[in-house]
């Protein structure tokens, strides 16, 4: 009836004596068929930052493929799943604010004790199933502080960019006139009789032609 | 000159092209979304009063959720919603700071911190039988500070720390059949007693050591009339029984590992009795209750096994568990229904003359008849006991109840939702509830400037408070009559409790509830469910003075040859207009494209013997329906049989049937999959609604392509028989993946594709002439998403303008589903990294604006995907006549960007749909997301080309519009001074 099973214990040893241990241990106890997948979740300074992200280690969830299971971290940010049959296994992380890759889990019922892990998204192997988030993600378009250049770049600010120079520069473009053509086009200007801005324009650009 | 006005002009372009995403700030949070959460159903409540400080009860729920509940509010402190198979059997506080929940039926065991939700420890009960789950916490077993648990499941018995949840001993209990019913330890002792019933006849006591599981004394005992499984805890040696007969009450007597039963015909206490009676499952000390026809009686134990009768009241009546409050004084409420209120009175369980509490609470009528009830102590401030009591309605809503008033309540049936439709809310006449919007000009003005000063970075911390408030509370948004956008609608949900709420679009709130009176139990109709809900009534134009409603389907029974039940709701008033109880079956509900005179559209009811009536029961509808009579085709799927077949109207079933709405069908064709290779596990056909604005799609370089655009178009997916479960449990040699695309009307196959090493589950969404799936690569070991575009090649001729001049073309002929369709097919494949839990495609009022996907991804966010990358023309180096048209290069795989999340931060915890509404406004969709939770948004794919956005700075325009005039004066009065100075000249 005693059944001898396999733990895949990724057992993550904290600070510097990371070197001292194999990454993979087994252990076999307990009456099942199935096996147990270990591991941790490690989110560099989770909490600690000031986004008003609801991210909190308690809210994440390890999730077993697609929806089979569901699990939570313990404090310290460890995590198990038992009496799980031999076979290619697929685990997702769910944590707001992180994207975490899939992680690809082969628990072989041949050879017990080893941890196969690879991150689906990048292929990176894992030597133990330590679970670290690719990326930060940020929901929401940052506002940009107030600046002059988003007030001249919005639609009425071109308007307004566009009047002065037509305002100032037209008469400076004006002044580099050869006078010769000034003068005629002053008099088509009195021939005409109403004098405006509008009819400068026009002549101003033949000027420069 | 030119060149700098046409450089200008670009620079001028490119500002207002200049954000591809169309995300939120998140100060926009809330404008124009809500969320809200919710836990389901409440099946266990445990409450945590004893400690000053924040008062809290713990609750388990029927969708699987644990949560800790704010006693003086209801709002939630914590929740977790565990996985779908992850039931949980039992909770309770253990430490005075754990949550213990047992679940899993029985093998997972987890201790959560209570202030906070953490996650303790967890702790995987081993055991071979599939059990009853308990989980028992004694309040004397201490093992150096540590309290122990005492957990029974898969047939073990099990101690557990609740410090860490290390297993202190097991025992093997079960034999073959062996239902562990209680275990309790009696007070003062070290022995723990496991007492069950083996088969239907023996009942079992175990008395077992507390400190190291050894076994004690077992001892057995045979009934010959065999129990029917319900018991009520009457004292600790003592238990009463139901026969299996139901007539006699068994009281069992286990004192001292001697077990005796006496029995009691229940006909000897009762006088008219007759038919069924039930024991509810109560601990009280010497009393139970049984139930017999309409009434609730409490018998009390006297001394030697005597029964007698305490009291008879009606039945719609529910018990709490004893509360154990002072000197070893119990305590238990029962709650009754009276008229419009309900009764709450509390007792002491050895003294039935005295209520300790007796109070009348005004209960609204749409909440049902009350189901459960939790019990909680207090200590006034003058040193009395007070009480207050949580109960849990038909409706699944939870309220508590103290001082003879209702201090809160939950709408939790709204965790789940079966069904959702829309209704449009009235027309805003004149003189009819417009809103003080506006208060007037000052204010107006002075919104406006608080305004300006946000978007000049200007306003105090306490400015942006104040405009924060005002753009959440906008009246606008939750007016209750029609707006120009379309964007003020009523969602109508159909929940499992057979209740239809209205939920308004602008702010989420509940603007009219119903328990359908025809979705509750009666006589006839003992286990109504609720199916589905569909638009009956939509008035427009010539019936505007009718209410639009809505149409519920339901079934009495979960077999699908069980009665229909049909309910018409108005969603103004929220009141039922009509209900039927149906002679026949409801397998398939087909609204048809054609309404009748008063709007009201035809719905044709196939019921399970492939019977097809028409609905509504008009000679106006039978008219109509008659003309439509040869172009009516639908299809049905038999899943489990792997067989899809087409059907067609024959003649009216009169003599069989005497019913002149009651048509005969026949087969046209089946499609039969192979049983041992494939296996049906998703079909998704295009929405009946879906507006198609072009046919054409114009490519690049000036060539056109005609969608294949045919409402008949099914898709369906099937795996390999042995690929059908979950990911882990085949091989990628054994499973594969067959799509099919299937005219409906004809039966043809218009394309299959086998994808070699994939597997469910699947799902996808299918719009215009493209489906999009998502399923699993087991070779890659990733999810993969892949489009499949359709196009119709026998209209590629009609590019040739010569034909057209010439009258050859055929774009005049007729489109028959009969005639063979020359297609042809694009595909592409991509990854995608996150399991999917629903998907859905924006629709929009016309269908010109581009489609994005909305994904419901398994972190419980929706992701907005541009159906752009799920292009088939994508290539890896597109030409430059390509990038102009906005195909972007081909990519491995799809992006997730955070931004185009549309949930943003918020999660929609045990998500299953996705809903899109079009609003009037061509660039806009609603979208409404459920689950546990519901989060209502509403997107714009291509960003709001046709109007102006929320924060738009109307106050900006005008300073422009001023300054700009203001300069017209400068340069006039200047222009006029130089034509002076001129003609001084």
């Amino acid at each position: 009836m005693e059944k001898s099973k396999a733990i895949f214990s990724a057992l993550v040893i904290l600070g510097l004596c990371l070197s001292v241990l194999p990454s993979a241990i087994a252990k076999s106890s307990g009456t099942s068929e199935g096996y147990t997948i270990n591991g941790r979740v490690k989110i560099a300074g989770m909490g600690a930052k000031g986004f008003s992200l609801p991210g909190k280690i308690s809210n994440v969830k390890i999730i077993l493929n697609g929806g089979q299971r569901v699990t939570f971290l313990t404090p310290d940010g460890y995590f198990s799943f038992h009496n799980v049959p031999a076979g290619t296994h697929l685990i997702e992380v769910a944590a707001i604010g992180y994207f975490f890759s899939p992680v690809r889990v082969d628990v072989s019922a041949r050879n017990p004790g080893k941890v196969q892990a690879a991150l689906t998204e990048t292929r990176k192997g894992l030597i133990e199933l330590v679970l670290e988030p690719l990326r930060e993600e940020q929901y929401f378009e940052i506002r940009e502080p107030f600046s002059i250049m988003s007030l001249v770049k919005s639609p009425m600010g071109l308007m307004m960019g566009f009047m002065l120079i037509v305002v100032f520069l037209m008469p400076k473009l004006m002044e580099n006139m050869d006078p010769e053509e000034m003068r005629r086009a002053q008099e088509e200007m009195s021939n005409r009789g109403v004098p405006s801005l509008a009819n400068l324009i026009p002549g101003a650009a033949g000027g420069s032609r | 000159m030119a060149m700098a006005i046409r450089v200008f002009l670009l620079l001028l372009f490119a500002s207002f092209s200049a954000h591809p995403s169309f995300a939120l700030y998140e100060d926009q949070v809330g404008l124009m979304d809500w969320h809200q959460q919710y836990i389901g159903k409440v099946n266990h409540a445990v409450f945590h009063t004893q400690k000053a400080g924040r008062k809290r009860v713990v609750v388990s729920t029927e969708e699987n959720v644990i949560a800790s509940l704010d006693l003086r509010r209801g709002a939630i402190f914590w929740r977790h919603v565990l996985g779908a198979n992850d039931a949980v059997d039992e909770i309770d506080i253990a430490l005075e700071k754990y949550v213990i929940t047992l679940s899993s039926e029985g093998s997972l065991l987890r201790a959560w911190n209570l202030p906070d939700g953490q996650m303790v420890w967890e702790s995987f009960v081993h055991g071979s039988m599939p059990s009853k789950s308990l989980l028992f916490i004694p309040a004397n077993l201490k093992k150096d500070k540590d309290n122990v648990i005492i957990v029974f499941g898969k047939g073990c018995l099990h101690a557990v720390s609740s410090i860490d949840g290390e297993i202190l001993w097991r025992k093997q209990l079960a034999t073959e059949s062996l239902e562990i019913q209680q275990v309790f330890q009696p007070l003062g002792s070290d022995i723990i007693y496991a007492i069950g019933f083996v088969g239907s006849s023996q009942f079992d006591t175990y008395q077992i050591d507390a400190k190291n599981g050894e076994l004690l004394k077992y001892s057995s005992a045979a009934f010959p009339g065999g129990f029917s499984g319900e018991f009520a805890s009457v004292s600790s040696d003592m238990l009463v029984a139901l026969d299996a007969t139901r007539s006699i009450l068994v009281s069992i007597n286990f004192r001292d590992g001697e077990t005796s039963f006496h029995q009691t015909q229940i006909s000897d206490l009762v006088e008219d009795y007759s038919g069924m009676s039930k024991i509810f499952p109560s601990k009280l000390a010497g009393k139970f209750a049984i139930k017999i026809n309409s009434y609730v009686i409490f018998i009390g134990v006297t001394g030697d096994n005597k029964l007698e009768v305490v009291e008879k009241i009606d039945y719609p009546a529910a018990v709490s568990d004893a509360l154990p409050f002072s000197e070893g004084q119990q305590a238990f409420a029962l709650v009754q229904h009276g008229g419009s209120k309900i009764h709450l009175t509390v007792k002491l369980d050895n003294d039935w003359g005295s209520d300790l509490l007796k109070e009348s609470i005004e209960m609204d009528h749409q909440r049902g008849l009350v189901q459960k009830v939790f019990i909680n102590s207090y200590t006034r401030t003058d040193r009395s006991h007070g009480f207050r009591v949580l109960i849990v309605m038909e409706d699944h809503s939870l309220l508590l109840l103290q001082q003879g008033e209702i201090v809160w309540s939950r709408e939790d049936g709204l965790a789940s939702i079966l069904d959702i439709t829309t209704s449009e809310l009235p027309v805003e006449r004149k003189g009819v509830s417009v809103a003080k919007v506006e208060h007037n000009l000052f204010e107006w003005l002075k919104g406006h400037i608080l305004k300006l000063k946000g978007t000049l970075m200007l306003a105090s911390p306490e400015d942006i408070v104040v405009i924060q408030g005002m753009r959440l509370k906008s009246s606008e948004k939750s007016k209750m009559t029609r707006d120009h956008n379309g964007f003020r609608k009523l969602l109508i949900v159909l929940t499992k409790a057979g209740k239809l709420f209205a939920l308004h679009t602008g702010d989420g709130r509940v603007v009219w509830s119903l328990l359908l009176p025809s979705l509750r139990r009666s006589e006839t109709c003992e286990h109504p469910i609720g199916l589905n809900i569909y638009q009956w009534q939509v008035p427009h134009h010539h019936a505007m003075d009718e209410n639009p409603s809505v149409l519920v389907v339901g079934r009495c029974g979960h077999c699908s040859d069980a009665p229909g039940v049909l309910s018409f709701v108005d969603t103004y008033t929220g009141k039922e207009l009509n209900s039927l109880i149906l002679a026949h079956s409801i397998a398939q509900v087909i609204p048809l494209p054609f309404t009748d005179s008063t709007e009201q559209r035809l719905h044709l009811l196939i019921d399970a013997s492939r019977r097809a009536y028409l609905y509504p029961r008009t000679p106006e509808a039978i008219n109509m329906f008659q003309h439509e009579f040869p172009n009516i085709y639908w299809f049905s799927i038999e899943a489990e049989n792997d067989i899809i077949r087409g059907h067609a109207l024959q003649r009216n079933c009169m003599p069989e049937v005497a019913d002149e709405y009651c048509f005969n069908t026949r087969d046209l064709w089946s499609i039969i999959f192979p049983s041992e290779s494939e296996k049906i596990i998703a079909t998704v056909t295009r929405q009946l609604n879906e507006v198609v604005h072009t046919q054409a799609k114009v490519t690049a370089d000036q060539d056109v392509m005609y969608k294949y655009i045919s409402k008949n178009l099914l898709f369906v997916a099937t795996v390999a028989p042995k690929a059908a479960g979950e990911i882990g449990s085949a091989t990628p040699e054994e499973s594969w993946l067959v799509v099919y695309l299937i005219d409906t009307v004809t039966g043809r196959i218009m394309h299959r594709v086998t994808h070699l090493g994939s597997q469910g589950p699947v799902h996808a969404v299918f719009s215009e002439n493209w489906v999009v799936y998502h399923y699993f690569n087991l070779r890659a070991h990733r999810y993969e998403m892949s489009v499949i575009e359709i196009y119709d090649q026998s209209r590629a001729d009609n590019k040739d303008v010569l034909k057209l001049v010439l009258g050859k073309h055929n774009l005049s002929s007729p489109i028959s589903s009969y005639s063979r369709p020359e297609v042809t097919v694009k595909s592409q494949t991509y990854f995608f990294t996150h399991s999917v839990k629903a998907m859905a495609v924006t629709s929009t009022a016309k269908g010109i604006t581009s489609k994005q996907l909305l994904i419901g991804t398994i972190g419980d966010q929706v992701l907005a995907l541009d159906k752009r990358f799920l292009d088939p023309r994508r290539s890896i180096n597109p030409t430059q006549s390509e990038k102009e048209e906005g195909i972007i290069p081909l990519t491995d795989s799809l992006p997730i960007i955070p931004q185009s999340y549309v949930t943003h931060s918020l999660q929609v915890e045990g998500l299953r749909g996705i809903v899109t509404i079009p609003a009037k406004l061509e660039s806009t969709t609603l979208v409404f997301v459920y689950g546990v939770d519901l989060f209502f948004t509403r997107i714009a794919p291509s960003r709001t080309y046709d109007s102006l956005t929320e924060d738009f700075s109307y106050a900006l325009l005008l300073i422009t519009i001023v300054a700009l005039i203001a300069a017209i004066f400068v340069t006039w009065v200047l222009s006029v001074r130089k034509e002076l100075r001129e003609k001084w000249r």
